[in-house]
C-alpha cells in the first residue's frame, strides 16, 4: 500500500462539505471513517448498496426450509408422537419453530457476513489510524497512488477543506 | 447531503366540480348496489345490515387509524409526518360522520347482535348481560365517539391555530393532547372491538381480539394515507413529498401487515392447540364454511405485502406502492367481512355479490367527500410546525 494522507473533522456536515470540495478538485477518496452512519454519505461517495438484505432473505429461506423440513420429518417419519390427538402433520404447530429458525438464520448469517466482509471479528487487528473515529471524529483518507498527486498537494488540498490534524502515513514498500 | 431537486410550486387544493362528479357517481353506484341487494337480489335483512355495519366500521377505522398514526408520531417526536400532517388531520375529521353511519345501522341491531334478544335458556349470554345490554352498549358507544371526536377536534384546532399565531408551547400542548388520546385510545380501541365485532359471536371470546382489530384498522388507515399522499404528490398539492416519505409509509404498511399476521396466528394457534369446543367453534365455522376466504385472508394480508414490500425499491415506487395499498384495503375489508358475516348472516346466506362489492363505493365516496372538505379548510401544510422544515429534508439509509 502506498502512502496515505488523512485528517479529521468534528462535524458530519463539515465532513460532507469537505468530501464535496475534494471531489470537485478531482481527488478520489480512498475511505471515510465515521463513528456512526452519516446520512447522505453513501450517495456522496457513490457507494453501491450493500448486498446484506439479499443475504438475509436467502438465509431466511434456508432457515424456514430447515425449520419446516426438520419438523415434518421428525413428526411424520423420525419419531411420530401423538399430541392431544392432533394429526402428526400439523402445520400450525410447526409455525413458531419455523419462524424462529428463519429469524435465527437470517440474523446470524447477516452478522457473520458483515464481520467477514468488513474484516472484523475475533483475532482480527482492525486497521484504525486514530481511535477517535470510534468516538466523535470523522476521518477522510486519501491515497497517493490513486490520485497522481504527491503528498504535499494532497495534504494541502485536505487541509484547505478545513480538515484538522492532517497527517501523512508512509506505506510499507 | 441531499441533492436539491427542483420542487414544483404547490397547487392550492380545490374541491373541483370534476372531483365532486366522480364522488357522486361512486356514491350512486354504492346506493344502486344497496337497492339491487334489497329489491333484485332479495337479500335477507341480516345480510343488508351486516353490509351496512361492515362498511361503516371500515369508514370509522380509516379515520380513527390515521388519528392514531398522527398521535403516535407526534408522541414519538418524529418530524417526517408533518409534511403530510394535514392529510391525517382531515382524515380524523371523519370520525363524527362514522358515528352517524354506525347509528344508521342500529335499526338492524336485532339482526346484528344475538345478545340483544337472548332467551332464558341461553346461559352463556344470560351471564353476560351485565356488560352486553342495549343501554350500556349505547352509553359506551357515546363515550367512545365523544372521546375520539374531542381529541380529533382538539388536535386539529391546536395545529391550525399554530398556522396563524405560532406559540412557544405548541409542541408541548400537542404532545400532551396526543398522549391523553393514546391512553383513551388504548382502552377504547379494544373495548369498541368487543362491542362492535366480537359481540357478534357473543358465545365466544378471545382476549387479543382488540389488538387484532386494531392491527386491521391501522393497516387500513395506512393504505388510505398512502393512496391520498401519492395522489396529492402527483397533483402537486403536496409537491415536497419525496420517495423518502413513501419509503417510510411503505415500511409502516409492511411492518403492520406482519403485526397483523402475528396476531392472527397467535389467536388461531392458541385456540387450535387447546381445542376447547367453546373456543374452537368460531374457527370451525370459518374453516368449514368460508374455507377459501379464510385462507385467502391470510394470503392477501400477510403473504402479498410481505413479499411485495420487502425490497427498498418496492417501497419507493409510487405506483407499485399504490397497487399494494389497494390490495390491502380489499384484504382488510375481507378480514372484517369474515369477522361479521359468519355470525350475522350464516354461511347459507352469506356471499360476495353485487351488494358486497358495490356498497363500499358509497362509503369511500362519503369518506373522501368529508375528507376533501376538511382538507380544503386549512393550509395544505403546517408551515409553522417546528419540525416542518426537517420533514422533507431527510434520507433513509
Amino acid at each position: 500500500m502506498g502512502a496515505i494522507v488523512y485528517g479529521y473533522f468534528t462535524d458530519e456536515l463539515d465532513l460532507l462539505h469537505g468530501i464535496k470540495e475534494l471531489q470537485e478538485k478531482g481527488i478520489s477518496i480512498e475511505d471515510v471513517r465515521t463513528p456512526f452512519p452519516v446520512h447522505g454519505l453513501d450517495s456522496v461517495l457513490k457507494l453501491r448498496r450493500s448486498h446484506l438484505p439479499k443475504v438475509a432473505f436467502l438465509a431466511g429461506i434456508v432457515g424456514l426450509t430447515i425449520g419446516m423440513g426438520f419438523q415434518i420429518w421428525v413428526f411424520t417419519k423420525g419419531w411420530p408422537l401423538n399430541f392431544g390427538g392432533k394429526p402428526y402433520m400439523s402445520i400450525p404447530s410447526f409455525i413458531p419453530v419455523a419462524f424462529e429458525l428463519t429469524v435465527l438464520f437470517a440474523a446470524y448469517t447477516m452478522g457473520i457476513s458483515f464481520l467477514v466482509r468488513s474484516k472484523l471479528g475475533p483475532g482480527q487487528i482492525p486497521d484504525i489510524l486514530d481511535e477517535k473515529v470510534t468516538d466523535d471524529h470523522f476521518q477522510i483518507i486519501l491515497s497517493e497512488e490513486k490520485n497522481k498527486m504527491n503528498n504535499e498537494e494532497l495534504s494541502a488540498a485536505l487541509a484547505a477543506t478545513g480538515a484538522l490534524d492532517v497527517k501523512l502515513l508512509k506505506g510499507e514498500q | 447531503m441531499i441533492e436539491k431537486k427542483v420542487i414544483p410550486e404547490a397547487v392550492p387544493f380545490k374541491f373541483s366540480q370534476k372531483l365532486k362528479n366522480i364522488l357522486y357517481i361512486a356514491a350512486v353506484v354504492g346506493l344502486l348496489a344497496l337497492v339491487w341487494g334489497i329489491f333484485v337480489d332479495k337479500a335477507p335483512s341480516a345480510r343488508i345490515w351486516a353490509n351496512v355495519w361492515l362498511n361503516s366500521l371500515i369508514f370509522l377505522f380509516i379515520g380513527l387509524g390515521s388519528l392514531f398514526f398522527w398521535a403516535v408520531n407526534t408522541l414519538g417526536e418524529s418530524g417526517w409526518q408533518t409534511s403530510f400532517q394535514r392529510v391525517l388531520e382531515a382524515m380524523g375529521q371523519t370520525i363524527p360522520f362514522a358515528a352517524i353511519l354506525l347509528l344508521m345501522a342500529l335499526p338492524g341491531m336485532k339482526d346484528l347482535f344475538e345478545w340483544t334478544h337472548t332467551d332464558h335458556l341461553d346461559e352463556i349470554l344470560q351471564s353476560k348481560t351485565a356488560y352486553l345490554n342495549i343501554p350500556f352498549w349505547l352509553i359506551r358507544f357515546a363515550v367512545y365517539f365523544a372521546g375520539w371526536w374531542f381529541f380529533a377536534n382538539r388536535l386539529r384546532k391546536i395545529s391550525i391555530k399554530n398556522d396563524l399565531e405560532p406559540t412557544e408551547n405548541f409542541l408541548k400542548r400537542i404532545r400532551s393532547t396526543a398522549g391523553w388520546f393514546m391512553v383513551f385510545f388504548a382502552v377504547t380501541s379494544s373495548m369498541s372491538a368487543w362491542d362492535w365485532l366480537m359481540s357478534i359471536d357473543a358465545h365466544w371470546f378471545s382476549t387479543l381480539y382488540g389488538w387484532y382489530t386494531f392491527s386491521s384498522m391501522f393497516v387500513l388507515a395506512l393504505a388510505v394515507i398512502i393512496l391520498i399522499t401519492i395522489a396529492f404528490k402527483k397533483y402537486n398539492i403536496l409537491p415536497h413529498i419525496r420517495d423518502e416519505h413513501l419509503h417510510d409509509l411503505g415500511k409502516y404498511l409492511f411492518g403492520f401487515s406482519i403485526f397483523w399476521a402475528y396476531l392472527w396466528i397467535s389467536q388461531y394457534l392458541l385456540i387450535w392447540y387447546s381445542n376447547i369446543p367453546e373456543e374452537t367453534h368460531y374457527f370451525v365455522e370459518r374453516t368449514e364454511n368460508f374455507n377459501e376466504l379464510f385462507y385467502l385472508n391470510v394470503l392477501i394480508n400477510f403473504l402479498v405485502p410481505f413479499l411485495a414490500l420487502m425490497t427498498r425499491g418496492a417501497k419507493r415506487q409510487p405506483l407499485y406502492l399504490a397497487v399494494i395499498a389497494c390490495v390491502l384495503i380489499a384484504g382488510h375489508w375481507l378480514d372484517i367481512y369474515l369477522a361479521i358475516m359468519p355470525g350475522v348472516v350464516g354461511h347459507e346466506e352469506a356471499k360476495i355479490g353485487v351488494l358486497e362489492i358495490g356498497l363500499p363505493f358509497f362509503y369511500f365516496a362519503a369518506f373522501l367527500w368529508i375528507f376533501f372538505i376538511s382538507f380544503g379548510k386549512a393550509k395544505a401544510t403546517p408551515e409553522n410546525h417546528p419540525y416542518f422544515k426537517e420533514s422533507f429534508d431527510y434520507e433513509n439509509i
